[in-house]
């Protein structure tokens, strides 16, 4: 035999404690990399959420002010009231509030201006539109104070920094100090965000028009994509026999559920818009689209809720005398039932944070409004969120991070929904 | 297998089942203590799975466990090279000692000890890598081959051993998940007294295995018993009766009886270990 | 309205319908439903669905085609004066005529003397054909209504096998469902063949898959189809790879570390706090990332290097210091770097899946053996994994081809062929939303091409996933 060649169990355990050393700083090190990694996504995910709360929390205040006007007659034709200047009305009535005469050329008012929003002025002349008797009254009127005014307030316009580098200048932050000590100038919680819609005025753009847009076309998403998913995973369940076909539909929806969002869009776009003439940027066609996107994810939950539901209780049914339709109608379905709602509202969110294929059939218009109808034109959150990005305007991106936090809401609300769902109707077997 | 049958019980009358004892395996005179078992409970969370155990497993022989199932044969196994760190929530009290030194002890590192104390599954589990490799593992993370030679001797001397060389010495290196069921429990324990243990655990390592494939292991098992202390989990009374010379009986969680297999199996002390030998349960 | 209003008037007549044959169904038997051979609902169904079903269906037919049925017949005899305009001139010529006739907002083109009258007549004759296409499909709907109570009423009597028929029915909805997943793959890879076709006969296949030029941007005049060869997709093609390279490298590490981990050492604890938040990390949508990208890490990771490169100024390395200085907010290292973030849970949860397939008795085999943890993962678990973990690291790469959102936002337009990380590129997916985004007619090479870049990345990770979902088969039926 080779026993000679065998080392002594002592010497052996000599060979084995040498390393051992080196193999538990080696282990300690890969559990520190394992650790390490899970630290970083976390810490990216903290980084993210931070940085938009950060971004975006200023923009739930806001800075409103408050001015008596007094509609001059001499400057307003009764015959004719939307011919007037009321912005001028406006910023010169704050400059009476402020103790300041304008001058000829009208370049104190224009800069009050620059700190006031339009929207005083739009109130004014909608309020004598529908009533010409306030002309020679004096009225007051509240509104948002201009977005750059409004970041000065909050702080982020600096008065250190050199004036030139600003948007707003000493006499102008002097005042809107002034307004702001008297009175005139209020925060409170930003309304306006959430009851308005798309503006080209930071200070009077909100999200309205985007949430029921989204609400809109997730509507027609799920109204077509739930049934027909359903129906469909559970004809291949429960009643497809298992050929070449269903081979086939099979792998073809695991794959459609992997295809990149914007080639939905150029489908959307071909197929829908230029062929089926869907009327573009309407939450009709991003609904289909959308539809189209969640169809293999529904399918591929609908099949595994069902696959979860035991044979016994179809052999069950079936044992007592009803039809396959009837047994899974009646029984498998309704057992099924929760992970198919988990599953289609987690898609349904999924779909609500999709972007890109919207991009595709035109939904990046200017909508400042709430949508009309099915086929009007809107514009849903995430692509409000990238519009806003896009702009120029500092006070839109503050708007920007306030429009995901409530995107955010949304997804949480429905993902809420989706986990209360699994745990209210979990079922054991 | 040498058959020396001298005995003058009549164990028939004992056995209804015909059990043949091997008598000089049996009777040999056991080698010093390798394994002390003294007190041992094991807790899964708050399940208790043995009650304190307490058994003396002998150097150069083969003890055999046996019981019904979820007795707690597994987890005692499982407890000498402390496999059962390996499950969370799982508890070991008591003291187990191998040479004297207690495995639990602070001082005792579980590598060490897993390479002194070597493990067969049940269901074989050659890694999928090439037989070789199989084989080369243990050397290999414990460094225990100096150089590629060694190393290749070492495969070698341990297939020999395992009996399974002459069968796979041209296709060393092919995946080890291509071998029979047979082939592949002589592999994983090449793979086992590859790094030279001092102990051998082996949980039911027939159970998977046709009638031949067992004659083999066992035939192996009765060679290996000259070097190694072998400690063996087994269902099938015969196998216990061919291979092992002290047998111990579990019963929910508690070791009934243990001694040498020629008395457990001829004259059972408790009437619970008649009752599983007999057939009467388990 | 009118298709509002008819489809109505068909649900109120099915229902009374489906009472109907209930009632004749159970007057048959004597009032003994028992002797019927279904329930007497499914009488009722039955009926029901053959008044409804079909004509509903003509009805939204028509509703979904009609406008294209409508252009066709007004196209179909052109006066000679719309004859004497050029194409797309036409096109906007019968699309005005159509808006007239509907209430539209016409084009500013102006129309005079000849084309004045015959667009009059267009849209008259357009306002016409409406009309006729909509009450004649209502009409049509009626008769099919008509037609499906003559076929079913005679029908109804005890030994009808009702519930068969109606399950006949809910099978041919069941067929339909399923086939619309189908039909999605077929409408994909039709349209984008069919107007990536178009583009291709503008500008030649392989000047498009390996032009190294990319300049859309320059007009081209409807003579001059691919003069100037500026659709060469090869910039795209790198700069995409580029991208993908460098979220690959962030977040394959960290995706398959944290897979390990919360595989192999986590306790229960751990797990369940840490996978339900990479889980919202993985739900963020990607618009959110792409904001992050433009106006977080952008701008963090520009004034990291311009620092650098101050610092360098002056020094052995000035060039690379007067380079660095001018790096700017678009640069593919951020594009990568947050795709790669947003990558992390999609990977560690799919590497996780895998990981978790590996037996359990090759790791006490393992352990068994005196290896250490590590040792374990990383010379059984993992190599038994590999397959898996591949598969999953393809379809990760078939996600950041596929990603939008963050390269749209984050990424530049610029064409270059570079694997410069700092250096600003453009991947296909920009160029599509570039290309389709604002106003566009559809027939030039210029937004054809976004369906050339649609097909070849459809083509791409269409591989990358049927590879990668065959090796998880496999993967899977092995240890099964
Ligand atoms: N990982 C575990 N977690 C919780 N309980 C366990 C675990 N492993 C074993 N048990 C329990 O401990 C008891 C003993 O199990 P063990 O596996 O030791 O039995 P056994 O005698 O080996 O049985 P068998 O002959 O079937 O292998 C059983 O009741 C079992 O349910
Ligand atoms: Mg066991």
């Amino acid at each position: 035999m080779t026993d000679a060649a065998i080392p002594t169990a002592a010497s052996l355990r000599q060979t084995v404690e040498a390393r051992l050393k080196k193999r538990h700083a080696q282990e300690m090190r890969f559990r520190l990399y394992g650790r390490m990694a899970i630290i970083v996504a976390l810490c990216f995910l903290a980084l993210l959420l931070g940085r938009i709360v950060t971004q975006g929390y200023s923009t739930f205040v806001d800075y409103r002010i408050a001015v008596p006007v007094y509609l001059d007659p001499a400057r307003i034709d009764k015959a004719d009231p939307t011919g007037a200047n009321y912005d001028m009305l406006v910023a010169q009535s704050i400059l009476t509030k402020l103790g300041e005469q304008d001058d000829d050329l009208g370049e104190k008012s224009g800069k009050v201006m620059e700190i006031m929003s339009n929207d005083l002025g739009f109130q004014l002349l909608k309020m004598v539109r529908e009533d010409p008797s306030l002309i020679g009254k004096t009225i007051t009127v509240t509104g948002p104070v201009k977005s750059d005014a409004a970041l000065y307030f909050k702080g982020q316009i600096k008065r250190s920094t050199p004036q030139d580098s600003r948007k707003l200048d000493d006499q102008q932050l002097d005042w809107m100090d002034k307004l702001k000590a008297s009175g005139a100038v209020t925060s409170g919680f930003n309304v306006s965000f959430l009851t308005n819609s798309d503006s080209t005025e930071p200070e009077q753009a909100g999200v309205l028009g985007a949430i029921v847009g989204s609400a809109m076309m997730l509507l027609v998403t799920a109204v077509l994509a739930v049934p027909i998913g359903v129906l469909a995973a559970t004809y291949l369940e429960e009643f497809a026999p298992k050929n070449r076909w269903t081979d086939i539909i099979e792998v073809n929806i695991n794959n459609l559920a992997a295809v990149p969002s914007i080639v939905y869009g150029l489908l959307g776009l071909a197929v829908f818009s230029n062929w089926l003439a869907v009327p573009r940027s309407s939450p009709l066609l991003g609904g289909l689209v959308l539809a189209l996107m969640a169809l293999p994810t529904i399918i591929i939950a609908t099949r595994s809720a069902l696959k979860a539901v035991p044979p016994s209780i179809r052999e069950a049914a079936l044992g007592v005398g009803a039809s396959r339709t009837q047994t899974v109608f009646h029984h498998v379905l309704p057992l099924a039932m929760p992970g198919v709602m988990t599953g289609a509202i987690l898609s349904l969110a999924h779909a609500l944070g999709e972007t890109a294929p919207l991009l595709m059939i035109g939904m990046i218009s200017f909508v400042p409004g709430v949508p009309e109808g099915f086929t009007g034109a809107a514009t849903v959150l995430p692509v409000q969120v990238f519009i806003w990005e896009n702009a120029s305007e500092r006070g839109f991106h503050e708007r920007t991070a306030a429009a995901i936090i409530v995107l955010l809401v949304f997804m949480i609300i429905m993902n809420l929904a989706a986990i209360l769902v699994r745990r209210r109707f979990e079922r054991r077997w | 297998m040498p058959s020396q049958r001298d005995d003058s019980i009549a164990h028939d009358t004992v056995a209804p089942v015909h059990i043949a004892v091997d008598r000089a395996h049996a009777s040999q005179p056991a080698g010093p203590i390798k394994i002390r078992a003294r007190d041992v409970n094991v807790f899964y969370g708050d399940k208790q799975a043995l009650f304190d155990v307490s058994l003396d497993v002998p150097e150069n022989s083969v003890t055999a466990l046996i019981g019904p199932s979820g007795c707690g044969k597994s987890t005692f196994l499982r407890s000498i090279n402390r496999m059962n760190d390996t499950i969370p929530g799982c508890k070991v009290t008591g003291r187990i000692e191998l040479d004297g030194e207690d495995v639990n002890d602070r001082s005792i590192d579980p590598v060490v000890l897993r390479a002194r104390v070597g493990m067969v599954f049940q269901k074989p589990n050659p890694f999928p890598k090439t037989i070789f490799e199989n084989v080369a593992y243990g050397p290999r993370i414990h460094g225990i081959a100096t150089g590629k030679a060694e190393l290749e001797e070492i495969v070698e001397r341990s297939l020999k051993r395992a009996g399974l060389w002459a069968e796979v010495a041209d296709r060393l290196h092919q995946p080890g998940t291509g071998l029979s069921g047979g082939q592949q429990q002589r592999l994983v324990i090449a793979r086992a007294i590859a790094v030279s243990p001092e102990v051998i655990l082996m949980d039911e390592p027939c159970s998977a295995l046709d009638p031949i494939a067992t004659a083999r292991i066992e035939e192996l098992i009765d060679e290996l018993r000259n070097q190694y202390c072998i400690v063996i989990v087994t269902h099938s009374m015969a196998q216990a009766a061919r291979v092992s010379q002290k047998t111990a009986f579990f019963h929910l969680g508690k070791l009934v009886e243990a001694g040498p297999t020629g008395e457990i199996f001829t004259n059972p002390r408790d009437s619970r270990t008649q009752d599983y030998i007999t057939g009467r349960f388990g | 309205m009118l298709i509002w209003i008819a489809l109505t008037a068909l649900l109120l007549f099915s229902a009374a319908t489906y009472m109907a044959a209930r009632r004749k169904a159970v007057a048959a038997t004597g009032g003994k439903p028992v002797l019927l051979h279904s329930l007497p609902g499914y009488y009722g169904s039955y009926a029901a669905l053959w008044v409804g079903a079909p004509a509903a269906l003509l009805i939204l037919l028509f509703a979904m085609f009609g406008g294209r049925m409508e252009e066709a017949l007004l196209r179909a005899d052109p006066p000679a004066a719309v004859q004497a305009l050029t194409a797309p001139q036409q096109d906007v010529f019968f699309d005005d005529a159509r808006a007239i006739a509907h209430g539209g907002q016409p084009s500013e083109t102006i129309y005079e003397g000849d084309l004045k009258t015959a667009l009059d007549a267009k849209a008259a004759k357009a306002a016409h054909l409406q009309n006729l296409i909509q009450y004649g499909s209502v009409a049509l709907g009626a008769l099919l209504a008509l037609a499906g109570i003559m076929i079913a009423y005679p029908r109804i009597g005890p030994q009808f096998r009702a519930r068969n028929k109606v399950e006949g029915w809910i099978a041919g909805l069941f067929i339909a469902c399923s086939v619309t997943a189908i039909l999605t793959t077929a409408g994909i890879v039709a349209s984008l063949v069919w107007e990536s076709w178009r583009f291709f006969q503008a500008v030649p296949i392989h000047e498009f898959l390996f032009g190294m030029e990319w300049n859309p941007q320059i007009a081209m005049r409807a003579d001059q189809y691919a003069g100037t060869g500026a659709f060469g997709a090869v910039p795209l093609f790198v700069g995409t790879f580029l991208i993908m390279m460098i979220a690959m490298l962030v977040a394959a590490p960290i995706g398959l570390y944290s897979a390990i981990y919360l595989s192999e050492y986590a306790s229960p604890l751990t797990r369940s706090v840490v996978k339900p938040l990479l889980e919202i990390l993985a739900g963020v949508p990607t618009v959110v990332y792409g904001f992050f990208a433009a106006l977080t890490v952008g701008p963090i990771f520009r004034s990291f290097f311009n620092w650098i490169g101050a610092q360098l100024v002056g020094g052995s390395f000035d060039g690379l210091g007067q380079y660095l200085m001018q790096v700017q907010n678009q640069m593919a290292l951020v594009a990568g770097a947050v795709m790669g973030i947003m990558l992390i849970p999609f990977v560690s949860s799919l590497s996780d899946d895998i990981i978790n397939a590996v037996p359990q008795s090759l790791r006490d085999g393992s352990l068994a053996m005196g290896a250490t943890r590590s040792e374990t993962v990383k010379k059984v678990v993992l190599p038994a994994a590999l397959p898996g973990i591949m598969a999953a690291l393809l379809l990760a790469v078939s996600r950041a081809v596929g990603e939008t959102m963050i390269v749209t936002m984050a990424a530049g337009l610029q064409a270059k062929t570079t694997l410069n990380p700092l250096d600003t590129v453009t991947t296909v997916t920009v160029q599509i939303v570039t290309l389709l985004t604002g106003d566009q007619e559809f027939d030039s090479p210029k937004t054809l091409s976004a369906f050339g870049l649609g097909l070849t990345l459809f083509v791409v990770t269409l591989m990358l996933n049927i590879i990668a979902l065959r090796i998880v088969q496999k993967y899977r039926e092995q240890y099964d």
